[in-house]
């Protein structure tokens, strides 16, 4: 009987294999196939060609190098002032507190021109700060401090807004134990806090330092990119593209997508790590009195 | 070591925790801060545990001051209501932590967490983890982890609060076994009277911030200070009568009350637990009017040896609960519909307003 075939299938079934085909061909028309033509235009010279792009231009290596320091101390900051705020805001009740935690966000819903903006605005030599800076030599605009500033301002959620659920969920009583151990404020945050919010630490600090590498915006303002000397990867990427060396653009473009699927295997790792923990922390807080104490039974104390 | 506190308040906010409360803890007492949830009976031990600090009052410790002393300098031991054992290290590494800290030799931290371990009869469970053990082990170690750095003080909060009804049962035995051998001065909260009677050498029953009596479990369940503690003890008849000229009256039937020697009439509360009522059958020598309440039984239910009565008086609609042995309650032919006539025996009567409150 032909007519009853089409009526057994489940309704249900043709939705979502129909929501899955839409997911599978957006992701792979706004992300898999640009990827891999960025990954395909990179090569068109051969490995020998990307590498030359790559490695024997002054300014693309200087553009790598900045890069690869400025996201550093960037992210290093970030980690700092993350772990600092999430704590207080996770053990402390204050006024404004809730407040605060909105603006821990604000990097997230500023344009990051505007932050660049903002930042030349303050440490600018027509800026607030510009005076002084210029009396004591410190250049910061169009030089690598501002470089790290711009970057850090727009990485500076990832890493608070990734502890502060974890903080929460773990509560205050391991580092009050601790405390009444005798543990002095330091052994609790290295004995017992910090290994408590290891994974999701990494997990921020890996997202803040792929956003941090990635940066174009803000950066794009501070720096008054100047090939050799301002220039990071992005902006390098950019330069190249603008004066039609495209292959060369795209080799560059090549390492820092290359980076990018480095942190997506790392991210997956980590995430993997971070559900383990969430299930033990589920299992250590579990009623688990349902098994019958054996080790008692031998005798008392 | 004996512990003396006197007039502490703490507020959180608008809410008053602890309302300038005075308590004594002898010497080598186990102690039971019992009450609801909400009042205070946990803030008050994380204040002797230095783990939150005092608006108003002053801690003592043998004579001397400590309300300003640092947790980590208080020699106490505090075991935490879901043990808060570091998930991320093995049991042995949990019962060293506080010996480590003090840097005490290696050899000595082995030897001393391997007598915890056998003290507490997790004998070769040390490389484990915490999620790897079952929730009275856990407590167990949360226990050891407190005894290594050998303190003054013991203090629980809940501490059979997560564990379920047979185990609660075997810890508690065990932890008052263990506090008869070390003998130190330990103060536990709980909000299960039976758990504080049966483990308890003194009972303080907290209510709103306040202490609303203490003294041993004799003392607090035969002679509740306040309708709050005989309220909160648990499975009571309670009765909105009245009192005058010595006399107080429960659903009619007077009963003596030498306190109240007044003419004027007033309202008074009257409790009697379900064991302080005596039932017969109707129509028997033991039912007679104006001494017994003529009733007839709703239900009747069995709780271990125990058969649970519950009557209604003729005329109301209250309910009376009396406990009778399985047996006398098979005697009587106690069942539902059946007539009975139920005999008052101790009651305590409360009187509103704080003068007349004995």
């Amino acid at each position: 009987m032909p007519t009853s075939r089409t009526a057994t299938i489940d309704p249900s079934k043709a939705v979502s294999a129909l929501l899955v085909a839409a997911a599978v061909a957006i992701v792979g028309l706004l992300i898999v196939v640009p990827l891999m033509s960025v990954f395909y235009e990179a090569f068109s010279g051969g490995v020998a060609g990307w590498w030359r792009a790559v490695a024997h231009d002054p300014d693309t290596r200087h553009a790598i190098w900045l890069s690869l320091t400025v996201a550093p101390v960037a992210v290093a900051i970030n980690t700092v002032f993350g772990v600092a705020a999430a704590w207080l805001v996770a053990r402390f009740r204050f006024p404004g507190r809730s407040l605060l935690i909105s603006f821990f966000d604000v990097p997230f819903a500023v344009s990051p021109v505007v932050a660049g903006l903002a930042l030349v605005l303050i440490f600018g030599r027509q800026g607030l700060l510009g005076p002084t800076l210029a009396w004591l030599h410190w250049k910061v605009i169009f030089a690598w401090p501002g470089l790290v500033l711009a970057t850090t301002f727009v990485t500076l959620p990832l890493v608070v807004r990734e502890l502060i659920p974890v903080m929460e969920s773990i509560g205050p009583d391991e580092e009050m134990a601790a405390v009444s151990l005798g543990a002095s404020g330091w052994q609790v945050f290295w004995q017992i806090t910090l290994p408590n919010i290891r994974w999701a630490l990494l997990h921020g600090i890996v997202l803040a330092n792929a956003r941090a590498m990635g940066e174009f915006g803000a950066v794009y303002v501070v720096s008054g990119h100047i090939a050799g000397a301002t220039d990071t990867m992005p902006l390098r990427v950019e330069k190249l593209f603008q004066e039609y060396r495209q292959p060369a653009s795209m080799a560059v473009a090549s390492v820092l997508a290359g980076l990018a699927l480095v942190t997506l295997v790392v991210k997956f790792v980590i995430e993997h790590r971070l559900e383990a923990e969430a299930r033990e922390l589920e299992l250590a807080r579990s009623t688990d009195g349902t098994t019958h104490d054996a080790t008692l039974e031998a005798a008392g104390p | 070591m004996s512990i003396h506190i006197r007039d502490i308040s703490k507020t959180f906010g608008s809410f008053k925790a602890l309302d300038g409360v005075s308590l004594d803890v002898p010497d080598g007492t186990l102690l039971a801060l019992l009450g609801p949830s909400g009042s205070g009976k946990t803030t008050l031990l994380r204040i002797i545990a230095g783990l939150e600090f005092p608006d108003a009052g002053t801690i003592e410790e043998n004579g001397a001051d400590i309300t300003e002393r640092h947790a980590r300098s208080r020699e106490v031991g505090f075991v935490f209501q879901h043990y808060a054992l570091f998930r991320h290290m093995s049991v042995f590494e949990n019962i060293a932590f506080g010996l480590r800290v003090r840097k005490v030799p290696r050899a000595e931290v082995q030897a001393r967490v391997e007598e915890l371990l056998g003290l507490v009869r997790l004998e070769g469970l040390g490389g484990r983890k915490p999620s790897q053990l079952s929730g009275g082990q856990r407590q167990r170690v949360a226990l050891a982890r407190a005894l290594a750095i050998r303190p003054k003080i013991l203090l629980l909060d809940e501490p059979f609060g997560a564990l379920d009804a047979k185990v609660r049962v075997e810890l508690r035995q065990w932890l008052r076994r263990l506090h008869d051998e070390i003998g130190m001065t330990s103060v536990f909260v709980t909000h299960d009277q039976e758990e504080a009677f049966e483990l308890a050498d003194e009972v303080v029953v907290m209510n709103h911030g306040q202490i609303e009596q203490q003294g041993t479990p004799d003392a607090v369940f035969d002679k509740p200070a306040t309708p709050f503690v005989m309220d909160f003890l648990g499975n009571v008849n309670v009765y909105h009568g009245r009192v005058e000229n010595g006399r107080a009256f429960w659903h009619g039937i007077p009963i003596d009350y030498p306190d109240y020697p007044h003419a004027q009439a007033r309202d008074a509360r009257v409790y009697l637990r379900p064991h302080e009522l005596e039932i017969a059958p109707a129509g028997t020598a033991a039912s007679r009017p104006g001494t017994s309440l003529p009733a007839r039984v709703l239900r009747v239910t069995r709780s271990g040896a125990i058969s649970r009565v519950a009557c209604r008086p003729h005329g109301s609609d209250a309910e009376l609960h009396v406990d009778v042995p399985v047996d006398t309650a098979r005697d009587l032919l106690l069942q539902p519909g059946v007539q009975v006539s139920i005999t008052p025996r101790t009651p305590r009567v409360f009187i509103p307003g704080p003068e007349y409150v004995i």
